[in-house]
């Protein structure tokens, strides 16, 4: 997508961002981030591994849906 | 202090006003007054006294997402943010459905429990649990309740825990089965929903990777194609008698996809359908409110109805203790301390964030059940009773529902019944009990009112229908997923490779076991005459109000722990309320002497049935009779078994808060020490 703007593009893309958290979508980026910033010589999980590690995470316990 | 000392009044004027108006009808507008003020008392100041005095919440102490920071489930994260995710996974279906049940009652005592009971109550537990499991660096409910009370605690929470799942999951999967009942369109639309979330999961792994967003503008507009293509099938003679299935039928393929679901990888199915799922019951709230607010809608049913003697249609039992058991979601739901102690309490950036995520959060699903209780009052009582009664009461046809109407003392035509059902799309809307229906065209009604007139009421219907069951099938598939790893996780204590949850044997098996279980009361639901909600709700509720009293005895212990047992009032006040109409309500389930109340002295009605070898009314051969009589039994057993489970844990809660105030024990907190934030320039 091109927007007339990088200032958009970005806040666009922080919109998404936000989504993703409120929905709990594994978030691949923040992970790299952090990585980065913690523990910049380790390797990090592939964008396929880090989503199925996370979401096998994610319904392994009750606490992640309700009535 | 002159504010709150109006919006006191104000809250207290429209209860008063609400208690005292007889007779006359009143406008939605006082019952959302009332909630409105009440919520924000009791968030000006409960919360605070929480917040203040128990825990004494501090922004300087750095919390769990701070210190274990890993990237993935700890991750620091905008309160708002925060508050979105918590309400998106406590909000289901719960909230929807208990109101409208309790409407039996007329609105009053619905409407009192939930606002009260939620401010002194559902939200008080949700955020002491929340900071419990905060300065525990987001332990869970059921290791807290083994580190605070003990290991006999610790067990029971655990045991109760897959209970309250299994009996959580028929209910629920019960609700779906009775909107789907012989109606095509909504067969269609929401058996399309499945394959419309593999497509998201597809589309999310291999078409374009990581696009969770993108998959999900999708998958919603599909929604919209699904509802239109339900109405088409709907329309061809020859395929809607393919998509017209039986109770049982449904009740079969429910139980199938809750299996598959559970086998299958996550992100094929269940993530893709919680995305769509959090996104469309967010979207639905506001249109919910917005539909209420414009319309302000008169509540056609009565304060009080004559059924708070225990006589109602709908569900068995008085006003006490059973409105309080009907209505859980909402006012108090125990099925939240497990996410207040999940996910949650990992994402919190600053300490005092738990009062707007753990109390507020509640106080919204709390409004979210005074909105489905107006939606049911503002229906006429006679059309109420006519989608929830069950078939034993209203008999077969729309001439005998108005005769057994008019008898409980409301007006309803035969030919009102046909053109509503024929305004909807559907046969006939007789007897559809479990509260889904009744609350869809409910809000048909608001909806259809402000936006698209009456020729949109079928669209709407349906489109309500489909997300109150997308809803109850996102709790339903990651429910029986999470089933089966704490089957395997018990079954691995036999044997240990039972315990390996990538191993398929394991896998299949447990998920079997598990899906029998919840589809063995789902089955039992479904031949019962009575409709099963009948049966299934008081004993979801009474299991839900037990894992609430669960966590407000661990929140007890841990107050009296921390050396506040002046202020352990907090959570001992909903802890005894709850104590009282829990066991009154199992009590009365277990051994009234009236069969349609208790389950004994039901079975024994039907045994003396069997014994002259006639059939009770609506029971269609022997085998069935039989099998009703063994299912009153175990449903007995079970409320035998979360009885005895609520005085364990109680028990087990009192021996150790005696230890400690009597000065035997010292008090002694087990929270993570106080570490504090290095200060940052600009914060």
């Amino acid at each position: 997508m091109r927007f007339p703007s990088p200032d958009l593009a970005a806040r666009v893309a922080d919109v998404g961002a936000l989504l993703r958290r409120i929905i709990g979508a594994p978030d691949y980026e923040c992970y790299l981030a952090h990585l980065a910033a913690r523990h910049p010589d380790a390797t990090p999980l592939s964008r396929d591994a880090f989503a199925r590690d996370a979401l096998a995470r994610r319904y392994d316990r009750p606490g992640s849906r309700c009535c | 202090m002159l504010v709150w000392s109006l919006v006191a009044a104000a809250g207290a004027g429209a209860l008063g006003f609400l208690a005292l108006s007889r007779g006359e009808q009143v406008s939605a507008a006082w019952l959302l007054v009332a909630a409105v003020c009440t919520y924000a008392i009791g968030y000006r100041f409960h919360s605070a006294f929480i917040s203040a005095r128990i825990f004494a919440l501090d922004d300087a102490r750095l919390t769990p997402a701070e210190r274990l920071n890993d990237g993935r489930d700890f991750v620091p994260t905008n309160r708002w943010v925060v508050f979105g995710h918590h309400f998106a996974a406590i909000a289901g279906p719960g909230p929807l459905v208990g109101p409208t049940l309790a409407a039996q009652f007329g609105y009053l005592p619905g409407v009192l429990w939930i606002v009260i009971g939620v401010v002194l109550g559902g939200a008080v537990q949700d955020m002491v649990i929340l900071c419990a499991s905060i300065r525990r660096d987001g332990k869970s409910l059921g290791q807290m309740a083994k580190e605070e009370i003990g290991p006999v605690a610790g067990f029971t929470a655990l045991v109760a825990v897959l209970g309250i799942m299994i009996v959580l999951i028929a209910v629920l999967a019960l609700v779906v089965v009775n909107a789907l009942k012989s109606s095509p369109w909504g067969t269609v639309t929401i058996g399309l929903t499945i394959p419309i979330a593999m497509l998201m999961g597809i589309y999310m792994r291999w078409i374009r990777p990581g696009r969770v967003l993108e998959a999900t503008a999708i998958g919603i507009i599909l929604l919209g194609v699904a509802l239109y293509a339900g109405r088409w099938v709907a329309e061809q003679p020859a395929l809607a008698s393919t998509f017209t299935l039986s109770g049982k039928t449904l009740a079969l393929l429910v139980m199938a996809y809750g299996f598959a679901a559970s086998v299958v990888p996550v992100w094929l199915l269940l993530a893709p359908r919680d995305y769509l799922s959090a996104f469309v019951k967010i979207g639905v709230v506001l249109a919910l409110a917005i539909g209420i607010l414009v319309a302000l809608p008169p509540l056609q049913m009565p304060a009080l109805t004559q059924f708070t003697d225990g006589t109602g249609p709908i569900f068995a039992g008085a006003l006490f203790p059973f409105a309080f058991i009907t209505i859980a979601c909402g006012s108090i739901s125990g099925f939240h301390a497990l996410i207040a102690s999940g996910t949650t309490p990992k994402l919190l950036e600053r300490e005092r964030d738990a009062r707007f995520i753990g109390y507020g959060a509640m106080l919204m699903e709390s409004f979210v059940a005074v909105m489905a209780l107006i939606a049911a009052c503002a229906l006429t009582p006679g059309v109420y009773f006519a989608i929830n009664a069950p078939a034993a009461a209203l008999g077969p046809s729309v001439q005998t529902a108005a005769e057994a109407i008019a008898k409980w003392g409301f007006v309803v035509t035969p030919a009102e019944l046909e053109q509503l059902a024929k305004q909807v799309g559907e046969t006939s809307l007789l007897s559809r009990t479990g509260g889904a229906p009744s609350l869809a065209v409910g809000m048909a009604h608001l909806f259809s009112h402000s936006l698209g007139g009456s020729s949109a009421m079928a669209l709407w219907y349906h489109f309500a229908l489909m997300f109150e069951a997308l809803f109850i099938l996102t709790t339903l598939d990651a429910g029986t997923r999470v089933g089966r790893f704490m089957v395997q996780d018990l079954g691995s204590h036999l044997w240990k490779p039972f315990g390996r949850t990538g191993w398929m044997p394991a896998v299949l098996l447990s998920s079997a076991v598990i899906v029998a279980m919840w589809g063995h009361f789902l089955w039992q639901g479904v031949i019962d005459p009575l409709g099963g909600v009948n049966t299934l709700w008081p004993l979801f509720g009474i299991s839900n109000q037990l894992l609430a009293a669960v966590a407000l005895c661990v929140g007890t212990t841990i107050i009296v722990k921390m050396g506040k047992a002046r202020y352990a009032w907090a959570t001992l006040l909903p802890l005894a309320w709850l104590t009282i109409v829990t066991m009154a309500a199992c009590l009365a389930k277990i051994f009234s002497s009236q069969p349609r109340l208790g389950f004994i002295a039901h079975a024994r009605m039907l045994q003396a049935a069997q014994a002259t070898a006639t059939l009770p009314a609506g029971v269609k051969s022997a085998g069935d009779l039989a099998r009703m009589i063994a299912n009153d039994y175990l449903d007995a057993a079970v409320t035998i078994f979360f009885a005895l489970s609520f005085v364990v844990v109680l028990a087990d809660s009192a021996r150790e808060w005696f230890a400690v105030i009597s000065g035997a024990k010292a008090p002694r907190s087990t929270e993570v020490p106080f570490e504090r934030r290095a200060v940052v320039a600009g914060d």
